[in-house]
């Protein structure tokens, strides 16, 4: 049998650093006991930290449940989707709208966003996906601009100041309307939506997505119906942002177009891109940085997007993988 | 106001922003031709554009004026800037990408778009700044057209440009070789044509007439604006599509032709002004669904 | 009833004829090539049989059902596998991974037994991998499952390739150029897989080849056909035999491997 080798040598000292690190990892008690320790003291942080924390830690696990969904489209089918934000309104809106105007219960507005995010998704995703991959791009692009100009210009959505009113969820008889309540219901949903895309990703359909990333006449060689499986990544993707818009609008209890504008979507793209595109540490890793980045250095406010749109062409251009490296290549040695 | 006179009047506004949809949509379509990017910074140039056109107004107008002789000077001198600005993006940001996956190549152009918008942003503080000019603004008519001096420069002026750019790409070697690359990048480069000088000529050549549109429509609204260019990138993304991508004239065709959609669309009621741009884009997906090779494509049943 | 029928195949690329008028039948458990010099038109032939190309005339029939119109993935589903001539692999994932995805036609896993990893889901996989697994031993590369597809010798490549279109189950596997970058040695391993294949797995074989001598010992009957136009069939000796054949192509190819 031919020798196993690992890729060449490196003196980068952040790839030893990582190397190492998946070495310790490849022990799974390690591992394990890693994540028990990470998820304990995720547990035990709102008793121990401010307000101001865990605002921002609800919203990093915000970001990881809706860029995991990005993930999906992005990461695993290799779709560019400019229009993620939309997705999230619909979301969004539809609870806003279900619960503020019609009072409906938080929790049984969930399945409507979710179907108004599928027929959205199939309505641009059907005739974009038949055709050309990258037409998805521009096409969700106009969609994400077309939909914040409908719930603008619409009475229902309560037009340029939104909707408010809407209701606080209530759980197992308590309201949740404290900052420790949602830092708790994000973090189960962060978990939920890590667990799906781990089991997606490690499946039938996640090896379809990766084929026809990969090749995508070859796949179609092999029996793979492209077009759907690509509306699938699509719709099942957009579900995700969907799903967090309805958790979002519990949590503000008011939203308005302002909160859907392209700069969102682009900083979703942000986190899935520079952490590492298909990779679920790589999408909590960009998710911290987009977060966090912001938090640390306050003096950037304005340069903000300026300073991202070079962080996003120098990955492009030097590290297109992201920042979390891939897993160690297995080579036949000649 | 008649009612032909309303359609009269409609026609011609639409085909004056039609032109300009044209022209931004020309460079969109050679681009995607060649080297099948969706240049989101495409946008951004027809901005850049009309920025570089204002800076020049504003240092020449002490000396010159702003009459249409420095206007046409600054047009010119903007053009052959930003021809040289997407040159210089092409070659940092794409060639290094053009054998990297699909999704690479959007992202950057993406990242580039960004770079320029933002960085527009912070040297204009985000305003709306006047776009002044010494021509007049009386208007006069033609029949029942009402129109101004500029208005009529400025459609003329489109024109010429595309019919030159129509010239250009049909009667002269390097178009002939940006067809030929479009069709088939590495044979090109067997037969000995410089592909990269071509791609490059193809930014430059697209980026000045996107430039010289941003300019002509800072003449017309009288403002600009930092975000000018995001709507009309996917405006010049649509009149491609509608007349086939990859296809010149088929640009300038979508072009006008959503121009008129446009003008005509907003005197339905119920859809006005405010729904205009949903309506272009509901176009879009009907273009995509029932005729997505566009009005000047052939059906591709070469595929592989 | 032949299991593939080609009637008056043509494939026409603008003004240009890439093939004109083909016919010709593939009984079931028969091992077939199509020959022809360079730019006959074979893969073309392929691209209209799998889908890839959609005919400008005339009709294909596998077992009675036209496959005009048909995308390439259901044309999989029904029993047709092929592979390409430039090695069309999933570069960057594991040799296991690659073959894997020939299962994907025959099973049906969808979102929500993913997530939920319901028992059956579980089953499926094991199944697709146990498949993977068998067609991987077939074709002598199971040691090799775990390596980056890219990383593999070209012979093993071309090997993954197979197992790959096996995976498929098929009914038909159609080869295109099978022995090209192959040695000797190799080549005359690849006659044993393709009689292990037809003999022992029940899978009908048609093939395009530009290696005389293996489409001479290998096939029982042959199509040649140039410039898209079908010249001669019949077996090795009545091909090699027929003075068309000798002049579009034969004479030449031997003069120069002689």
């Amino acid at each position: 049998m031919a020798e196993i080798k690992k890729k060449a040598k490196t003196t980068n000292p952040f790839e030893i650093i990582v190397e190492a690190l998946f070495n310790f990892f490849e022990n799974k008690v390690y591992l394990y006991a890693f994540i028990a320790l990470a998820v304990g003291f995720l547990i035990i942080f709102p008793n121990v930290s401010s307000r101001f924390t865990q605002e921002i830690m609800t919203n990093l696990f915000f970001y990881v449940v809706v860029c995991l969904g990005l993930n999906i489209i992005v990461g695993y089918a290799g779709l560019l989707h400019l229009g993620y934000a939309a997705f999230f309104a619909v979301g969004a809106y539809t609870t806003g709208i279900l619960s503020s105007r019609m009072g409906m219960d938080f929790w049984l507005t969930i399945p409507f966003s979710v179907v108004a995010a599928v027929i959205a998704g199939l309505a641009i995703g059907f005739p974009t996906l038949r055709l050309r991959g990258d037409y998805l791009a521009i096409v969700t692009l106009g969609f994400g601009e077309i939909t914040r100009l409908t719930i603008r210009n619409l009475d229902i959505t309560g037009g340029a100041i939104g909707l408010i009113g809407i209701q606080r969820p209530v759980f197992f008889g308590i309201t949740l309307n404290q900052i420790s309540h949602f830092y708790y219901m994000f973090f189960i949903l962060a978990i939920i939506a890590i667990i799906v895309s781990y089991r997606l990703e490690n499946s039938r359909m996640g090896r379809a997505w990766a084929y026809i990333r990969e090749d995508e006449d070859a796949a179609a060689a092999m029996g793979i119906n492209v077009v759907t499986t690509r509306l699938y990544a699509f719709i099942i993707g957009s579900s995700f942002g969907a799903v967090g818009g309805s958790f979002f609008a519990a949590k503000m209890t008011a939203i308005s177009p302002d909160s859907f504008m392209f700069i969102h979507s682009v900083m979703f793209l942000m986190a899935v891109v520079l952490g590492g595109m298909g990779k679920i540490p790589g999408v909590v890793l960009g998710s911290m940085l987009v977060v966090l980045i912001p938090e640390v250095a306050r003096g950037i406010g304005p340069y903000r997007l300026l300073i991202f749109g070079f962080l996003l062409l120098i990955i492009m251009l030097y590290r297109p993988q992201g920042i979390w490296p891939d897993k160690p290549a297995i080579s036949a040695k000649e | 106001m008649a009612i032909h006179e309303i359609l009269i009047q409609q026609l011609f506004n639409g085909l004056l922003i039609g032109s300009f949809y044209g022209l931004v949509a020309i460079g969109y379509s050679m681009v995607y031709g060649i080297i099948k990017l969706l240049n989101f910074a495409h946008g951004d140039i027809y901005m850049l554009g009309a920025f570089s056109g204002l800076v020049f107004l504003s240092i020449a107008t002490p000396a010159i004026g702003a009459g249409w002789g420095s206007l046409i000077l600054g047009m010119l001198i903007s053009m052959l800037l930003v021809g040289l600005v997407g040159v210089f993006i092409q070659r940092v940001a794409y060639r290094p990408m053009l054998k990297a996956p699909r999704l690479s190549i959007l992202i950057t152009a993406l990242a580039v778009s960004m770079i320029l918008y933002n960085t527009v942003m912070l040297l204009s503080s985000g305003r709306f700044l006047p776009f002044r000019t010494e021509i007049s603004t009386e208007s006069f008519f033609l029949g029942p057209l009402r129109l101004t001096e500029t208005r009529v420069v400025l459609i003329v002026a489109a024109f010429a440009l595309m019919f030159i750019m129509h010239m250009f790409i049909t009667k002269t070697m390097y178009g002939k070789a940006m067809r030929a690359i479009s069709l088939d990048r590495d044979t090109c480069q067997l037969m000995g044509i410089d592909v990269y000088k071509i791609i490059a000529l193809t930014f430059f050549v697209g980026s000045a007439l996107a430039a010289a549109a941003g300019i002509m429509a800072g003449v017309y609204y009288g403002t600009i604006h930092f975000y000018m260019g995001f709507l009309i990138g996917l405006k010049a993304f649509t009149a491609a599509v509608i007349g086939g991508i990859g296809i010149i004239p088929g640009a300038m065709l979508g072009g006008l032709l959503l121009g008129l959609l446009e003008s005509f669309g907003t005197q339905i009621p119920f859809i006005g002004t405010v729904w205009k741009d949903v309506f272009s884009f509901a176009f879009l997906i009907l273009f995509l669904i029932f005729k997505p090779n566009g009005l000047l494509g052939r059906s591709e049943s070469e595929r592989m | 009833m032949a299991l593939l029928e080609i009637k008056d195949l043509t494939l026409r690329f603008g003004g240009l004829c890439a093939v004109n008028a083909l016919s010709l039948e593939i009984e079931e458990g028969s091992i077939r090539s199509l020959i022809g010099p360079n730019g006959a038109g074979k893969t073309c032939v392929f691209n209209c049989m799998t889908g890839f190309y959609i005919p400008s005339d005339g009709e294909i029939l596998f077992q009675g059902q036209s496959l005009r119109d048909k995308k390439p993935h259901y044309i999989t589903y029904l029993g047709l596998a092929r592979t390409f001539q430039n090695l069309r692999l999933f570069k960057g994932m594991s040799v296991l991974e690659n073959v894997m995805s020939g299962m994907h036609c025959r099973t049906n896993a969808a979102f929500l037994t993913t997530v939920l990893r319901t028992k059956g889901q579980k089953k499926e996989e094991k199944h697709i991998r146990e498949v993977a697994e068998e067609c991987l031993d077939f074709v002598g590369i199971l040691d090799k499952k775990d390596f980056i597809a890219s990383n593999l010798p070209y012979g093993d490549q071309r090997k993954v390739e197979w197992a790959r279109a096996l995976a498929t189950q098929p009914k038909i596997l159609l080869l295109d150029e099978p022995a090209a970058g192959l040695n000797k040695d190799e080549k005359s391993r690849l006659i044993e897989l393709m009689h292990r294949i037809r003999d022992e797995r029940d899978i009908t074989i048609f093939l395009i080849e530009h290696d005389m001598g293996l489409v001479m010992k290998i096939s029982e009957k042959i199509f040649v056909i140039d410039y898209g136009v079908k010249i001669a069939e019949g077996t090795a000796q009545e091909v090699r035999d027929n003075p068309k054949v000798v002049e579009a192509y034969l004479g030449k190819e031997e003069e120069e491997t002689a």
